[in-house]
């Protein structure tokens, strides 16, 4: 792993501060504190988004997220509401389960490339909607309602995450979790980017037949790409499922998919960040433009169009001085 | 057993038709065209205003959706798609872009058209009985002929006539096609227009029988990029074969497992993803696309 330069250690003590100390003070101060969902979202949503932009890394076009977020949105559920079980264990549970799933179907179409993949990805997210709506142990279009606050988890007497149901503001610590998970999730990818795996993916991307040649093992790379892609998306769908206390069939649908692929696109598919950026961006970009009423979804779309004539590689491909991102 | 075939090659022409421009843009510029859905349901709309609310002749309106929808894709390919094209690092982002137009011709529709579902007067009146074991109005009957003949048009276009020639060499290789002499940014334009052209329409063709709606766009580009999965991206014979097939087996699904509730679609989607793990390229297209 590189060592990171003053200055990036900067920028990240600058942004751990900001999320941690900076927002929940700027919240209190000016009272909004329907803000913290929004950016709870943005925290979760570009978590998943993370999972797409890795498997852009290996040159897949990834349109099938929401899939694996709404099937760990339902694990998460079962699990909480029907076994009782800790939502603390359940989170892990269900992105283990996504990434299951993701093993399974993934050993038939990841032999997919290009737009096929795009293609069928974007048919998985329809089938695992169907599939919710007729399985029986996910009640159908009814969905799962009132499931609890996450509990507490406390070691030898020792509380390590409170009972959300005690606190007086559970978003708040809804939060701090995502946030929490967010950062987490940017690490490891970080790291794995700059790993030895990080490398071989980059030799995928850039040619799979090359690649194998000289002796990467690109079935087994690209499995365990998708597998860590879907463990993420199944991990920030039970988070939102747990923040919204209900799962639907329709909680995560083909715009969602869509969505969590723009993600990538717009903060720029060669920086690791940018999924955080474009995340933060596009969910922030659509609140700020409900000013226009009916012509949201119009200004919105003729932004997209705009950014991608004039920046058609992301956002951070602006590439300011210092900015984070720039070391890839 | 007649009705269901009558009913499968109905909704095979129909979707034979959306693919089939689907597959001509994707083919000419490897464009996955998210917005197809959406100019479909313009088509629609335009057939929509000029003959349920101008009173025009059908045919006119008909015209003036192709025309409408010809040059709205010349204009994207001129000034949204082959500018970002030239730009970008990798050809994807082009599905950005695609995106964004799904979203902005949602957002005109709304506008323009309000959320609501749009009907025509019939075309023709009269029911086509045969002994009821086969029931169809006429309408249908003639828009499934109009849709037979529009297909068979387009290929004798893309088989026989100049332009077509051009197009089918740049599907080909683009730069062989540009090195035998062919302008390759004036036909990329033609092929965008023809592509939307198709949409415009099928939409004008079908809001006399099924109306038209917003909310019909995103699910009408899903059936597509399936039909076009099925029978091969960029190949035009898979286009059309993999609408039949799409429509055949939508018109069993419904009548023989109606009783067991709306599992139709969920067995379609799980046979497609076995039928690609088998077979990648589709039925006709070529390794990789």
């Amino acid at each position: 792993m590189p060592k990171l330069s003053t200055i990036q250690w900067a920028g990240l003590a600058f942004f751990l501060l900001a999320i941690f100390v900076a927002v929940p003070g700027f919240i209190a101060a000016s009272g909004r504190s329907d803000l913290y969902y929004t950016l709870t979202s943005v925290a979760l949503l570009s978590i998943a988004s993370a999972g797409v932009w890795l498997t852009f890394y290996i040159g897949r076009i990834n349109i099938g997220q929401g899939a694996f977020a709404l099937i760990g949105a339902y694990v998460s559920a079962i699990l909480v509401t029907k076994a009782g079980m800790s939502f603390w264990l359940s989170l892990p549970l269900a992105g283990l389960f996504a990434a299951g799933v993701a093993v399974l179907i993934g050993l038939p179409i990841l032999r997919l490339r290009g737009v096929y993949f795009a293609m069928i990805s974007l048919v998985l997210t329809q089938v695992v909607t169907l599939t919710a709506l007729a399985l029986p142990i996910t009640n159908g279009a009814k969905g799962i309602t009132s499931i609890p606050l996450p509990g507490g988890v406390s070691i030898l007497g020792l509380t390590l995450i409170p009972d959300f149901a005690t606190l007086e503001n559970p978003r708040l610590a809804f939060y701090y979790s995502a946030c929490v998970l967010m950062v987490l999730t940017f690490a490891a990818m970080y790291r794995l980017v700059n790993s030895r795996l990080g490398h071989l993916c980059r030799s995928m991307q850039q040619n799979e037949e090359l690649a194998s040649s000289i002796g990467v093992n690109i079935s087994y790379i690209r499995i365990i790409i998708f597998a860590i892609s879907s463990f993420l998306g199944g991990i920030g769908g039970a988070m939102f499922g747990s923040i919204a206390q209900s799962v639907y069939p329709s909680s995560f649908q083909v715009a969602d998919s869509v969505n969590f692929m723009l993600n990538c696109f717009l903060g720029g598919l060669g920086y690791v960040f940018g999924p955080m950026l474009g995340t933060l961006v596009l969910y922030f970009g659509w609140d700020l433009l409900f000013e226009l009423g009916r012509f949201q979804l119009l200004a919105y779309s003729s932004l997209l169009i705009i950014l991608m004539l004039f920046l058609p590689n992301g956002l951070l491909s602006l590439r300011l001085p210092g900015k984070k991102g720039d070391d890839k | 057993m007649e009705q269901i075939l009558a009913n499968g090659i109905y909704l095979g022409a129909q979707y034979a038709m959306i693919a089939l421009g689907l597959t001509l843009i994707f083919a000419l510029m490897n464009v996955l065209n998210f917005a197809h859905g959406q100019m479909y349901v313009l088509g629609g709309f335009v057939t929509y205003t000029f003959y349920g609310q101008l009173g025009w002749p059908f045919i006119l309106a008909l015209l003036a959706s192709c025309i409408t929808l010809a040059v709205l894709g010349a204009l994207i390919e001129r000034f949204l798609f082959a500018p970002v094209i030239r730009r970008s690092s990798r050809e994807e982002s082009t599905m950005l872009l695609a995106a964004g137009l799904a979203f902005l011709f949602d957002a005109v529709i709304l506008l323009v058209f309000g959320e609501k579902q749009r009907g025509v007067p019939k075309i023709v009146d009269g029911v086509f009985n045969w002994d009821f074991r086969l029931i169809m109005p006429y309408d249908r009957i003639l828009i499934c002929v109009l849709a037979i003949l529009s297909i068979v048009t387009f290929i004798l276009f893309m088989q026989y006539s100049k332009t077509g020639r051009a197009l089918r060499a740049l599907a080909q290789d683009r730069t062989a096609a540009q090195l035998m002499g062919v302008n390759v940014a004036r036909y990329s334009m033609i092929g965008f227009a023809l592509g939307a052209m198709l949409a415009g329409l099928v939409g004008g063709l079908l809001v006399t029988i099924t109306g038209v709606n917003l909310g019909m766009g995103g699910p009408t580009s899903i059936k597509a990029f399936m039909m076009v999965m099925i029978g091969g991206a960029g190949v035009i014979s898979g286009a059309i074969a993999g609408g039949i097939i799409l429509g055949f087996m939508e018109a069993i699904g419904l009548a023989v497992l109606s009783q067991y509730g709306d599992i139709t679609y969920l067995l379609i989607f799980v046979s497609l993803m076995i039928f690609l793990a088998i077979r990648p390229q589709g039925l006709m297209g070529k390794p990789w696309g």
